[in-house]
């Protein structure tokens, strides 16, 4: 195996509800080594978008530490963490999250924005995006013009234009059919063999789960090696 | 700037919410515009330094006549130029509600004082020369279809001739036009030996004394000495501006200032309600999404200033089309209220610049707030 | 029918709770509109009747002919005895001769100097306006420089009140009472005419007030006047000849109006708009559900124009309360015919809140009827989906 680029040491994550405390993560342990594809499956409410959202760098942890790459990100600011994100991770979310008002191509522009490039540079990476996901014929469409399958292609699109290492998808599948989602994965599956992206992907599918490399098994916030028990 | 398009794009996100919205606001700041415009108008700071031209009235007011022979002493005041006086005649043509502003004057006093009078030499002399010559300004002229050699009868409502007589028939010897852009001659002059030797009573009252500076820096001085030279006499005088004694003449029209405040106090309370109403309708529908714009890296700072933006987007459109209508508007009103162009002029743009600022940041910063504050994972989660 | 109207209006209602925040809108917006205007016709309206209380039926004021102001007029001395020669029917009429001269004094609450008019009246004066009487001091003595005050005159400006002196003409003039006639003239200086003529070198006068034997004489002596070929005069009744001079002011105040309410009712309108648009969005599927049950489309434009106008009304109530309590009786002054200031009273009156509602009323109507349309016609299967 390569080196490892996601590393999370006794990871906590709590929330107060009034006066109870949940803990949703407990003590968590997890390498994921570059070029991965991590299937994350789990009961509901057994923490997965938690871990996932820590791991993306939206959210801290209660205490542990998160080390992405060669940096710990478990402890930066808020406006640290947003620029660590535009550069190294990619968002992919069940239901698409696509501005409505934007065409296809400015939602996958969005990204670059917060980047130095020229306008013509933007426009040559997002072209070449959309290409990738196979939708360059869709540029100028607004997401209510484009299927759900469509929609989700723009939000990879999206997730990969600034050439992010890190892609983190919390159940990409989650709200299409079957032949939809298969279309979907084997778009993941090659970004993860051609490109070399790494992945971590939520889903309660254990089909899509296939497409992943490994799959691992969340159960009130603790690893475990088999599902149920 | 390359934030422009996506804040626009979020701003027409609900197209008629936007424009209905843009079109109260453009209601609003048209309203703004034209009153704000009177209010400059009527308010116009001014002060007796740097005035070219000082007014003299009796210290009574201005309606009572001084004499003529006070005319030697103000001329003899250092640092005045020229003096002219004018009697005012009270005109009015045919209808007694067709009223116009004339004046009697001496024509050559009246050439050596108000050089912006545009008139050929020759016509100047034909005034002087014409017991009943009359010069009448452009608009004016244009106003009646008045042309040189016209006979005109003008009627008085304050003076008769000597017969009781009130109409006074009077020859069009000249045209004025104004050198000035900013001011439309929309008055005439006749000649006072002529309209002093006529009238019934009155006779030797030359009305008020307008007297032209050589150094504007003098006007303070050269006011506080001619009224000082007819303190405790029974033609006491009060000197002032020429802008000044203009300005307090449309003053006494009422208290302005109040009027117009009060209107667009009431405006801009409804606006501010309406405009916060709509942002912080259209940033509460839109959470998520900018929920996934901090997913990719769009900071809070950013966030909250593109939201910021788009409220100053939204006033700024309304407000510029509601002052380019105002603007177009008061080009109707100069000859009203003076001033060049229009009465929309660039200290009204500039208030208006200011309240679109503060309503802006009042409108804008509570939702722009809410948006920085946002955390992704909950707006995500939708809680 | 109405069954049908009060469902979907109760359905409406109960959701206003969540819309709060943009039926305020309507609300406040409207209120806007009426309480500018309302204060400003109250201004227009004041004025009109300070005028229009000022004089009588049964007195007459003689000027010169063509003059149409006091201001303007000027009788000489012959013409003074000749109008006052001029008998009723059972002989020689009580008459004022009565000079006008315009004076300047600062005003308390605003800056500049403002015309006063300074009357010069004969002692007949007094008695042919019962309505006179004198608040504090004393009248003028005849033969001296004494001047008396009218009340709002004493409100409005520097240097005017009791023991203070005024200079006319090189002369001081004393103050030695406060008048108060409940019209235009509460605006004016008083003083004696023969003594006035004197300092301000004067010889004829510029009205003379005639009292009538009654109002029906006016007439006769009207045309005794006309007919006496000494004398080239205008005869008026005091009360039109005052009444007439409000004409300007509100021809003034009404383009103000027009303009001000045009603009501010359009806004309000589109505000108006914004609201029910947004209203009648939020309950696209529930309107589309009662329609798919089988509700009329008649019942959904019935209802949310119905809401529309209530807001509307409600804005009108309050615009035309505010209006009311902040501006009813406030006292403002403005330069009159005479072009001197006179002073008056707002009169927010039952009609002008009845006006600013019924303008309320049609900018509700107006503001709820096309998204109204604008839901009835949306077909009921699209709306079902599209939520
Ligand atoms: N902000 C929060 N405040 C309180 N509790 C929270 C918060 N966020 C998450 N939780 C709780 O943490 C637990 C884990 O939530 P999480 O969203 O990670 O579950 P999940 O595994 O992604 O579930 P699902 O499969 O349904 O998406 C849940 O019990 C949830 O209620
Ligand atoms: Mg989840």
């Amino acid at each position: 195996m390569s080196e490892t680029l996601i590393q999370c040491r006794a990871l906590s994550k709590t929330y107060t509800r009034g006066p109870e405390k949940i803990e949703v993560l407990q003590q968590l342990d997890l390498d994921i080594p570059k070029g991965d594809f991590v299937a994350l499956m789990g009961p509901s409410g057994s923490g997965k978008t938690t871990l996932l959202n820590l791991i993306g760098g939206l959210d801290n942890p209660s205490s542990g530490e998160i080390r992405i790459g060669d940096k710990r990100i478990d402890q930066l600011s808020s406006k640290a963490l947003a620029a660590w994100r535009a550069e190294h991770v990619g968002f992919v979310f069940q239901f698409y999250n696509l501005m409505p008002v934007l065409t296809a191509a400015r939602n996958v522009e969005l990204p670059l924005l917060l980047t130095a490039l020229s306008a013509g540079d933007r426009k040559r990476r997002v072209e070449v995006a959309l290409k990738l996901v196979g939708l360059a014929d869709r540029a100028g469409h607004k997401p209510n013009e484009l299927s759900g399958g469509q929609e989700q292609r723009v939000a990879i699109a999206r997730a990969i234009v600034a050439d992010p290492t890190l892609l983190v998808c919390d159940e990409p599948t989650g709200d299409l059919d079957r032949k939809t989602a298969d279309e979907i994965l084997s778009l993941l599956q090659t970004l993860n063999t051609e490109l070399g992206k790494t992945i971590v992907m939520v889903t309660h599918d254990p089909k899509a789960a296939e497409y992943a490399k490994r799959t691992l098994h969340l159960d009130k916030g603790q690893l475990v090696d088999e599902p149920g028990a | 700037m390359k934030y422009f398009r996506l804040v626009l794009s979020q701003l027409f996100a609900k197209k008629t919410r936007t424009i209905l919205t843009m079109l109260s606001l453009l209601m609003a700041f048209l309203l703004f515009g034209l009153l704000q415009a009177v209010n400059v108008a009527f308010n116009r700071g001014t002060s007796i330094e740097g005035a070219s031209r000082i007014v003299t009235q009796a210290r009574v007011s201005f309606t009572s006549a001084l004499p003529l022979r006070l005319l030697p002493q103000i001329e003899a005041v250092d640092g005045i130029e020229a003096v002219m006086y004018q009697q005012w005649f009270g005109a009015y043509y045919q209808e007694p509600n067709r009223q116009m502003v004339a004046f009697a004057v001496d024509p050559r006093r009246l050439r050596q004082v108000i050089t912006e009078w545009e008139l050929p030499s020759e016509q100047w002399d034909a005034f002087a020369n014409t017991r009943t010559g009359m010069i009448v300004g452009k608009t004016l002229a244009d106003q009646y279809d008045w042309k040189v050699g016209d006979k005109v009868p003008l009627s008085s409502n304050i003076w008769p001739q000597s017969d009781g007589n009130m109409s006074w028939a009077l020859d069009v010897v000249g045209i004025f036009d104004s050198s000035d852009p900013a001011t439309q001659p929309q008055l005439a002059y006749l000649n006072f030996d002529y309209f002093d030797e006529e009238r019934q009573f009155g006779k030797g009252g030359a009305g008020i004394y307008v007297s032209r500076l050589g150094d504007p820096k003098d006007a303070e001085r050269v006011s506080k000495e001619i009224d000082q030279m007819f303190q405790n006499s029974t033609d006491e005088t009060k000197s002032q501006s020429e802008q000044e004694f203009n300005l307090n003449f449309v003053r006494q029209l009422g208290d302005i200032n109040l009027i117009v405040s009060s209107i667009l106090g009431a405006v801009f309370f409804t606006i501010l309600l309406l405009t916060g109403n709509t942002m912080a309708q259209s940033v509460r529908e839109r959470i998520p999404q900018l929920a996934v714009l901090k997913t990719l890296g769009f900071t809070d700072g950013t966030v909250q200033m593109l939201v910021l933006a788009e409220s100053f987007v939204l006033i700024g459109i309304g407000a510029l089309l509601g002052m380019a209508v105002a603007t177009v508007l008061g080009m109707g009103m100069v000859g009203f209220l003076g001033g060049s162009g229009s009465v929309v002029n660039l200290q009204v743009w500039a208030y208006a610049l200011v309240s679109v600022i503060v309503l802006s940041l009042l409108v804008g910063l509570p939702p722009a707030w809410r948006a920085r504050r946002l955390k992704i994972v909950d707006a995500l989660a939708g809680r | 029918m109405l069954n049908q109207i009060f469902a979907v209006t109760a359905l409406n209602l109960r959701s206003l709770g969540g819309r709060l925040g943009s039926s305020l809108v309507i609300v406040i917006g409207i209120a806007g509109v009426v309480g500018v205007l309302t204060a400003l016709l109250a201004m227009s309206k004041g004025f009109e009747s300070t005028l229009g209380n000022t004089g009588r039926d049964d007195r007459a004021i003689v000027l010169r002919g063509g003059s149409s102001a006091e201001l303007n007029s000027g009788l000489s001395s012959d013409n003074v005895q000749a109008i006052k020669d001029t008998r009723g029917e059972s002989g020689t009429l009580t008459s004022s001769a009565e000079m006008i001269v315009i004076t300047e004094f600062a005003s308390k609450a605003r800056g500049g100097s403002f015309n006063v008019t300074l009357r010069a009246v004969e002692q007949t004066g007094f008695d042919i306006r019962p309505e006179f009487r004198i608040v504090d001091g004393r009248k003028f003595e005849p033969g001296l420089q004494e001047v008396i005050v009218g009340k709002d005159a004493l409100a409005s400006f520097e240097g005017v009140s009791i023991g203070s002196n005024m200079r006319f003409r090189g002369g001081d003039w004393e103050v030695v009472g406060v008048f108060e006639t409940g019209d235009s003239h509460d605006s004016e200086l008083w003083a004696d005419l023969a003594t006035a003529q004197t300092a301000f070198g004067r010889t004829g006068t510029s009205s003379v007030l005639v009292q009538l034997e009654s109002a029906d004489g006016f007439d006769a002596f009207a045309s005794a006047l006309k007919e006496d070929p000494r004398v080239n005069v205008d005869v008026k009744r005091e009360r039109d000849y005052y009444s007439g001079q409000s004409g300007q002011f509100k021809r003034l105040i009404g383009i103000l109006a027009g303009v001000v309410g045009v603009i501010m009712g359009l806004g309000a309108l589109f505000a108006a708009l914004n609201t029910m648009y947004a209203a009648v969005s939020t309950r696209t599927t529930e309107i589309a559900t009662l329609r798919a049950i089988g509700f009329g489309s008649m019942a959904v434009v019935v209802s949310v124009v119905a809401e529309a106008v209530a807001l509307a009304l409600l804005g009108g109530v309050i615009g035309a309360a505010v209006s009311w309590l902040l501006f009813n009786g406030y006292t403002a002054s403005t330069l009159g015919q005479g072009f001197t200031q006179v002073a008056f009273e707002f009169q927010v009156t039952p009609d002008l809140m009845l006006l600013g509602l019924i303008m309320a009323l049609i900018l509700g109507f107006l503001g709820g009827l096309l998204p109204a349309i604008r839901a009835a016609r949306l077909p009921v299967t699209v709306a079902l989906r599209g939520a």
